[in-house]
This record gives C-alpha cells, structure tokens and sequence, in this order.
C-alpha cells in the first residue's frame, strides 16, 4: 500500500512556555477523533510522569493523525511535539528536522516572547514554514489583532489570517485543521530511491530492544530489509516498522519517503543509535548521510553518585539508556573520597539537570547522591598547557597556573518596566556587565547583560521570577570564555577535607560563600557525640568556621501503660535518618548536603 | 498430689477520663459526661469478664490504673470495677495496686474506698511544685491543693506514694526545676519520677513551641524552652540530688527508696507480659503485642457487636496484632532492658533466645563502649551515664532491620 505525499504534513508546534503548545496538540488529536475522549487525558502527547506533574514538555513526541478536509480528502498530520524551556533547543531542533513546517502558538494575552523568536529562528534556520496561530482568545485580556500586528512586526510573517482560537475550549480547532492542510507544504522524496531516515529520537524497550523513531526523507524500508547506521557502522535486520499512534505503537507494512514512523531491528547494544544519525539500506546505501544535528556540547557539570554504591552498575545502565535518546546527556566515571565511584555528568543547563536526576531516581529506582553543578572552566597553566575544568576537586595547585577562565553567556531578560530596578540590581549582584537596554513598546523592556555562565546556572531563574513577580523570561547564549580572578574553596568536615563539596568561586564572593556554606551545612550535619568544626579555606587558608555541637542529651519519654509502639517509631526514625546519611571518616553526612551550595542564596 | 502452678500476668487498667486536657498531654483522654463514663465502665466490666475466663491459668501480680485521670471517677465506679476484677482473675495476696491520682481530684471518701479495695500504691501527678509553672501547663490544681491530697493520703495510710515531676518546663532554669524537686524531697515519697517535657505534635504545646524544639534539637539558642545544656544540667543534679537523698536510681526517669521500685513499670522494662484493658491499651501476651480502639464509641458499642470469629484473637476491642518476630524479641529486650540502670545479665539474653548476645549485637556493643555509652561488667551490660544522656541514640543501634 503506497501512500501519497501530497496527502501527507509532517509538522510540530512551537511556542514560548505556557503558551498552550501541548492543550492544542490535544485539541487536535481529539478532533480527529484519534482518541475517544475516553481515552483522553488531559495533555497526550506529554506521557512521561515527570512532564505531567511539571506541565512541561522534555522529550519531544509524535502522533499520527487522520484528518478528513472540506475538500473531501483525507490527509495524514505527522504531529511532533517540542519541549518549550531554553535547556531543550537541542531537542526542538530534532523534531524541527523531521518537519516540513510548524504551528506557532501564540498567546493572545502575552504576545510574542523571548522563546517564541528563539523556536521561529530555529524553525526558519530548518528551512520550514510557520503558520501563526493565536491561542487563548478565550482570556478576558486578550488582544488577538494587537498581537497578530506584532508578530508581523517582530518576527516579519504573515499573520493577519491567522486562526484565532481557544485550546482550552476547541473553540476554532477546524481552522487550524484546514491551513494545515493548505499552508503546510507536503513532503518530497523519491520512494525508489535508496533509503535514507533520519533519527530524530529513539526509545529503548526491553521486549524489542531499540526502537528508532525516524523521518524518511528517501526511499522504503520494510520488514527483512537489512538496515545500517550511517555514522556508528551497526547493521541488523528489520523486525517492525510503524507509526505513532496516540500514546501508541501502531506497526504497518513499510515506511516510504515523507513518512514518520519507527523502526525496530532488535538492537540491544544502545550505543549503536545516535540519535542524528541517518539509517539507510545496508545493501542499497545512499552515497552519503543526512546533516543530523549540530552537536550540542554541555554547559553544566555535576557528579552524580550512587547512594548505595552497591549500585553502581545500575546507575551506569541506566545513564546509558537515558543517553541513546539524550545524546546531549554527557557522563564519565569518576571517584570521589566522600561519596566513592559515580559519574561526573555534563548537562544542557540547571532543568535539564533536575530532569535527568528525576528520571533517574523514578525511572531506574536509583537513590541518588548529587554534587553541586560546575560549569567548564579553562585552567592556563604556566607550562602553556590549557585544561577544560568540569570538576572543581580537579583543579591543579595555583602554583601551576598562569590565569583562569570563565564562561560567560549574552543574556537577554524581557521584563515589564515595573521590575527593570530590581532586576537590573540582581544582575549587578551576579557580576553582570551591562549591555542594552531597549522598550518593545510602552511596558515592555529588553535587557541585554552578559553574565557569567556560573552565576546563573545555581538559582538564577529562581530569583528572577519571585523579584519580577514571574513578568520577566530569560534567554541566553554562550557568548565565550572570559579571564576571571577564580579560587577553589574547599570545604573541611572535622578537619578532612569533603572533595564533592569543593567549588570554584570568584576570589571577590569567596569569604561571602565560604561563610554561609559553613552556616549551611551546619544545618545540614546533625549533632555528632563529639564537636564538629566545619571548616572553609581557599589555598589551604581558613576564611570561615562554624561548629557543630556535641549532642550532650536525647532521652525518651515516658512509656505509658506499656504502649511501647511509639517508642520503637521514635528510635526507627533515629535509625532511619542514618540511612540517608553518608559515613566520612567518623562523621555521617546527609546526602542533601552536598547539594549545600545550591541553596547558598536562599532566604 | 498435682502441683498446679500459674504463670503470673499484670494488669493495666485505662481509665481515659479528664477534668480538663493539659496543653502538653497527648495521652489518650478527654473530659467526658457522666453518661459516656457510666457506660465506659459498663463496656470495661464486659471486657474483664472477658479475660478472666480466657486467662484463668494466669494469676496477677501488679495492677496499675492509669489515664486519664482516674481519681475523678468516683468511688462507686472504681470500687466495681475492682470488684471486676477480683470476681475474674486472681490476684496475687502481695500484689502492687497502683491508681494514679490528680491534686484536687481526691476526698478522703475515695481514699477509705481505695484502701478498701485494695489499693496499696499511688501515683500523684504533680508535675511542679511552682503554680506559675502549673498555669502554664494547664494543671487544674495548685501546689498547695497537692499538699493536701498527700497529706490525706498519709492520714489515710498510702505509705506506697509516687510523685511526677516534669522539667523542660517553658521558661524553667534547671535551678528553678531544683527547687521544685526539693520541695517534693522533703515530703519524703517513696518514689519520684523525674521526666522531661517532650512538645508532641498535635497538642497546643507544639503549636506554640515547635520552632523552639527545633532550635534545641539544632543545639541553639531558645527562646523559651530551655536550652540543651540546661536539660542536661537538670537531669544531672536531680540525679545527684536524688541518689544523696537516698533514692535508688534504678530507671532514666525513675527513683525510689530501696525496694519501693515500681514492679509495675519494671515489667514493662523486662517484658514481663501484660494484659491492658480499656481504652487504646496495650498488651504483651506470650510474644505477641496488642492493642485496643483507640475510639471510645467503637469501644462501648464494641461488646454488643462481638461475634465468635471475630474474637479470634481475644476481645473484639483489640484493634491490632502483631506476633513478634525473633529480631523484634530482642529489638525490644534490648532498647527496653537497657532502660534499666543495671542493664541486664549476658546470661538473661543467652537464655530467652538461645545465643551469645554477641552473635547478634557484637558490632553494637564493640562500637557503643568505644563510644563510651555501654559497659559490661561481671556479665551485666548497662548504658553509661553518658550512654543514658543521649539514650535514643544508644538505643536505636540495637534495631536490626
């Protein structure tokens, strides 16, 4: 059965975050009735827990939909969902590059915002349409004429005939439905030429092994055909191909060009899938493979550490296949004095990050131990050799070094003019160098800072929504390395000094951190029978001291009338607080701990 | 001739009732009207008659009735339910009575009725002897109305009198708790309990004061409750205090004049077994703990209810069940046992459960006497001062899972 092109759109939706991206993709699915509104919960296309709870998109989605036109013709919709955060472009830019075109979803209320022009960009840089759509008209603060004007303004596309509709509602879905249909180009390729798919993500299943999800661009693949891996060499047979159906696998005799659809091949070693790679015909190969992606390399460093190191394997199977469709999850082994055998890990950003432990923690029933993120720094040593430094503990003896550098990013903060004072003073606060400042129109300010990347990947996001009152979005880019004046401080736990608790400050900030690390662990570390001092020194220097107090009395209370229930719960707790604990020397640790300089700002 | 001998069982009887709920009190008790006691007791009676017949090859050795406050119910109700008892079980001619008793609580009516039904010991809850102190608490009574109810008590011949003190008290120095003590020592009790004040969750004291609990579990500065280093203080001059006057500190919190230990309360420590009726009580059975509704309707409507199955496991009251497991039997030999300032003998262990304690507990022992808070000598295993001073921590190594 040969499916015709011109019937096929293969297209994503972009938007800013919390524009109503993922609610329309619903809209849409349930108005072509691929799913009974039985079958329906609420946001579809987001079935991993992690993206429910958190309202998120992370790993981009796709569904296949049937959608019968006023023109009397059935078309197949190809829908790829994108995440919306700023650590995720990586991920938006593969779906885009199984696109031939994107539905810009715009808030009618909010207009257009830093990520939207971020997704368009990324979306034109893709060669693909963008069709405009405004969403939330259903809002009693609404504009859908003012922001089809700006959007026409700012971005410079058409879109005075954009559907103005409500998501939330469905309120003019059929709209959308029929410029799909006619502003969304249809695929090309030639079916009979040799095969060539382009990976845009994969999934690893136990009972099939690696499961491919691709975009033809040329050619047919079937069940029997024998497949290679361009870029990895691996070749093995064809056992399944498929398409998406909502929140499910939906196997059909072969995928030809234009197609969307997976591929299963019983693949078990997970690093033969590189998630960019293109996979073509072993015995017809195409001369040569598709562009894939720009690599995207890690701006954010951290060890994350088994809490039972009996786990260690498991953690290392686990980061394996989380990687094979995170390609921009980076890791390798590393030790530490504290916490033993782990992984320093390389991340997108700070939510990438979280996302990356949580899943972990649920995904692989790992109790995990993390350290503090650290960005790349490069280390100029006096014998001219420059290392990339991603591990603090790693750093060599300043005697050896002739200069540091940091990373620093262009940040762009659109705020309304109420907050421009207090966010322009906390970007003072992280050594931020002021840049520009423009009105988008009579509320609205653009900020441009550049700010140095370890200043922002802690809690930056955190400050910037409660001291704008969530008005302001944030965006930025690695602008470049810039010499700095960087110490190491190190922390000393009852005089030994924690590796994973080191980290690289700026010399000015030192005796500030130092302090309230010190303050802050002594929260975190319970009373011991002996005292503990907790120590923070930069060069083998002390600038800071706090000390934890013997534990002097801890008595039960009375036991009445022989209910001994409650007194057996008091100790177990005792007991079970030990459990989370990490034993260094003779001091135990809560694992929280080492995650100490994260909440330096706090309160 | 057969001999026919019975094991012996103590008796715990709840009595739940309250003139008025302390701030601090998370015991289980209320004040309630005369209708609901009359049929409380009415339900108690069934569930004696119950037990009796079910543990006729038992005969009791202490009984110990607690609350609440017992001493508001009047005499007619508690000297049926004694009566109760004495009709179900047999009680051991040297029996330990204990009824605990509130200041102003007390006529000398209830008194002549104790002794006449049996009533040999009693706990007087005084808890300070500074009326501030007693306001802040939310203690119906003055030192002066306690005053008067030991001294009736004397009069009427109780030569058997527990006083409990509490320190830790909101605003109270340690020299402030001593000066309480004292005034209770020169009465001369033949036992004094000395407790600290613990703010439980879910009472008006922790509403109040849970910011304190976590500064002083922080080992920082208070506001209000004394400091750590102040509890210690306390509890180390009252066991000087007390040990010079002559009592025998023979429990964390309890003291007495030799041979005035409470046989009660010690069984609890050993694992004597016990049988608990009454609201919420706890038994300890052969190796096997229960415990009743902790809700007073379901517990009076309870025996009306009762069918054959489901007193499987005893009155329909009880509420949970749990076999102990060999690990749990030594868990609780050894959290509790150690509760005790002579400990235990290594040989005591060895017998109840057929191995060396060190095949079991080696590590924990090896580890605690390193850190100074366990002793064994001639065969006795005990906390050391300083191993009673931060007991929760000595106690939970002994928890094996």
């Amino acid at each position: 059965m040969s499916i015709d092109q011109s019937k096929i759109r293969n297209f994503c939706i972009i938007a800013h975050i919390d524009h109503g991206k993922s609610t329309l993709a619903d809209r849409i699915i349930e108005h072509t009735g691929t799913l009974t509104s039985r079958e329906m919960q609420a946001q579809v296309l987001d079935n991993m827990d992690l993206e429910r709870e958190r309202g998120i998109t992370i790993k981009s989605q796709a569904v296949r939909i049937i959608y019968k036109a006023k023109d009397g013709e059935e078309y197949i919709f190809n829908l790829i969902d994108t995440p919306g955060h700023v650590d995720f472009n990586y991920e938006v830019s593969r779906s885009l590059a199984a696109c031939d075109g994107a539905i810009l979803v715009v808030d009618a209320a909010q207009g257009v915002e830093a990520q939207t022009l971020a997704n368009v960009y990324l979306a034109l840089d893709h060669d693909l349409d963008v069709m405009p759509v405004i969403n939330k008209i259903d809002l009693p603060s609404a504009m859908p004429d003012e922001v089809a004007q700006e959007i026409e303004d700012v971005i410079g596309i058409e879109a005075m005939d954009a559907p103005r509709i409500s998501a939330k509602t469905g309120l003019n879905i059929e709209d959308v439905l029929e410029q799909i249909v006619n502003k969304i180009p249809s695929p090309t390729g030639d079916a009979d030429a040799p095969l060539k798919a382009l990976i845009f993500d994969a999934l690893y299943d136990s009972y099939k092994g690696v499961i491919v999800f691709c975009r033809i661009k040329e050619g047919t693949v079937k069940v029997g055909d024998k497949i290679k891996m361009m870029a990895t060499g691996a070749s093995s047979e064809v056992t399944e191909v498929g398409y998406f159906g909502a929140g499910q696998f939906i196997s059909c005799d072969e995928l030809s060009a234009g197609m969307v659809g997976y591929i299963c091949a019983s693949i078990k070693n997970v690093r033969d899938t590189q998630v960019g790679d293109t996979v073509t015909n072993a015995n017809k190969p195409c001369t040569e493979a598709l562009p894939g992606y720009k690599k995207v390399n890690p701006m954010v460093y951290c060890g994350i550490y088994p809490a039972d190191s009996a786990k260690y394997p498991d953690l290392r199977d686990a980061l394996e296949k989380l990687q094979i469709n995170d390609a921009s999850l980076h890791f390798e082994p590393e030790t530490s004095l504290a916490l033993g055998f782990g992984f320093r890990c390389g991340f997108l950003g700070l939510l990438h990050l979280e996302i990356i432990q949580e899943r972990l923690e649920r995904e692989f029933d790992l109790d995990l131990v993390t350290t503090a993120p650290s960005v790349i720094y490069r280390v100029h040593k006096m014998d001219g050799e420059m290392i990339e430094l991603t591990n603090p503990s790693n750093l060599p003896d300043p005697t050896e070094i002739e200069y540091m550098e940091e990373p620093i990013v262009s940040a762009e903060i659109m705020v309304t003019k109420d907050y421009v004072g207090s966010i322009m003073t906390l970007c003072q606060e992280r050594r931020g160098v002021y840049i520009s400042m423009e009105y988008l129109d009579a509320n609205r300010a653009l900020l441009k800072y550049d700010l140095p990347l370890n200043e922002i990947i802690y809690d930056f996001f955190d400050a910037l929504k409660s001291r704008s009152r969530g008005y302001a979005s944030f965006d930025y880019e690695l602008k470049g390395y810039e010499r700095s004046e960087l110490v190491k401080l190190d922390i000393l736990i009852n005089r030994e000094q924690m590796d994973a608790l080191s980290f690289i400050v700026f010399r000015d900030n030192a005796y500030e951190r130092g302090r309230r690390m010190c303050e802050r662990l002594k929260e975190e570390i319970p009373r011991h029978l002996f005292e503990i001092p907790i120590q923070a020194a930069v060069g083998g220097k002390i600038i800071a001291r706090e000390t934890v107090k013997a534990m002097r009395k801890d008595v039960l209370a009375k036991c009445y009338g022989g209910d001994i229930s409650r007194k057996r719960k008091l100790l177990e707790k005792q007991k079970e607080g030990k459990k989370r604990m990490r034993q260094v020397g003779n001091v135990e640790i809560p694992q929280e701990a080492f995650m100490s300089v994260l909440k330096l700002d706090e309160d | 001739m057969v001999i026919f001998m019975k094991k012996s069982m103590q008796l715990y009887i709840h009595i739940p009732f309250c003139v008025k709920k302390c701030a601090y009190c998370d015991f289980l008790s209320f004040a309630a009207d005369e209708k609901i006691q009359d049929a409380y007791i009415a339900a108690l009676q069934k569930e004696l008659d119950f037990y009796g017949s079910k543990y006729s090859d038992r005969y009791i050795s202490t009984i110990f009735i607690g609350g609440g406050t017992p001493s508001w119910l009047n005499e007619g109700s508690m000297a049926s339910i004694m009566d109760c008892v004495y009709r179900n079980f047999e009680v051991a001619t040297d029996a330990e009575i204990t009824i605990e008793c509130n200041p102003g609580t007390v006529s000398d009516a209830k008194f002549i009725v104790y002794k006449e039904i049996g009533i040999n010991r009693l706990s007087i809850g005084l808890q300070s002897a500074n009326d501030e102190e007693l306001k802040i608490l939310g203690r119906i009574h003055t030192f002066e109305q306690f005053l008067r109810t030991y001294d009736k008590a004397r009069h009427h011949g109780f030569y058997n009198i527990n006083v409990d003190l509490m320190s830790a008290l909101p605003g109270q120095s340690p020299e402030g708790f001593i000066s309480s003590l004292k005034k209770v020592v020169r009465l001369k009790p033949e036992h004094i309990s000395a407790y600290s004040l613990i703010i439980e969750e879910g009472t008006p004291f922790y509403d109040k004061y849970q910011k304190d609990v976590k500064l002083r579990e922080a080992g920082c500065k208070t506001t209000m409750l004394p400091t750590e280093e102040e509890e210690y203080q306390t509890t180390k001059w009252t066991q000087e205090l007390l040990q010079e006057k002559g009592y025998h500190w023979y429990e964390i919190s309890n003291f007495a004049k030799p041979g005035k230990e409470c046989r009660h309360n010690i069984g609890y420590w050993k694992r004597a077994d016990y049988l608990g009726v009454g609201l919420g009580a706890a038994s300890l059975i052969d190796n096997v703990r229960y415990a009743n509704t902790r809700d007073i309707y379901a517990y009076i409507d309870c025996p009306e209810k009762a069918t054959l199955q489901e007193r499987m496991y005893g009155w329909n009251a009880v509420e949970s069940r749990e076999v102990l497991s060999r690990d749990a039997q030594m868990e609780e030999f050894m959290f509790l046992g150690l509760r005790m300032i002579d400990g235990f003998h290594r040989e005591e262990f060895e017998k109840s459960f057929g191995v060396a304690i060190e095949g079991v507990y080696g590590t924990e022992l090896k580890r605690l006497q390193q850190e100074e808070l366990l002793l064994q000598k001639e065969g006795r295993i005990r906390l050391t001062e300083k191993g009673i001073d931060v007991s929760n921590y000595a106690l939970s190594q002994f928890l094996l899972s």
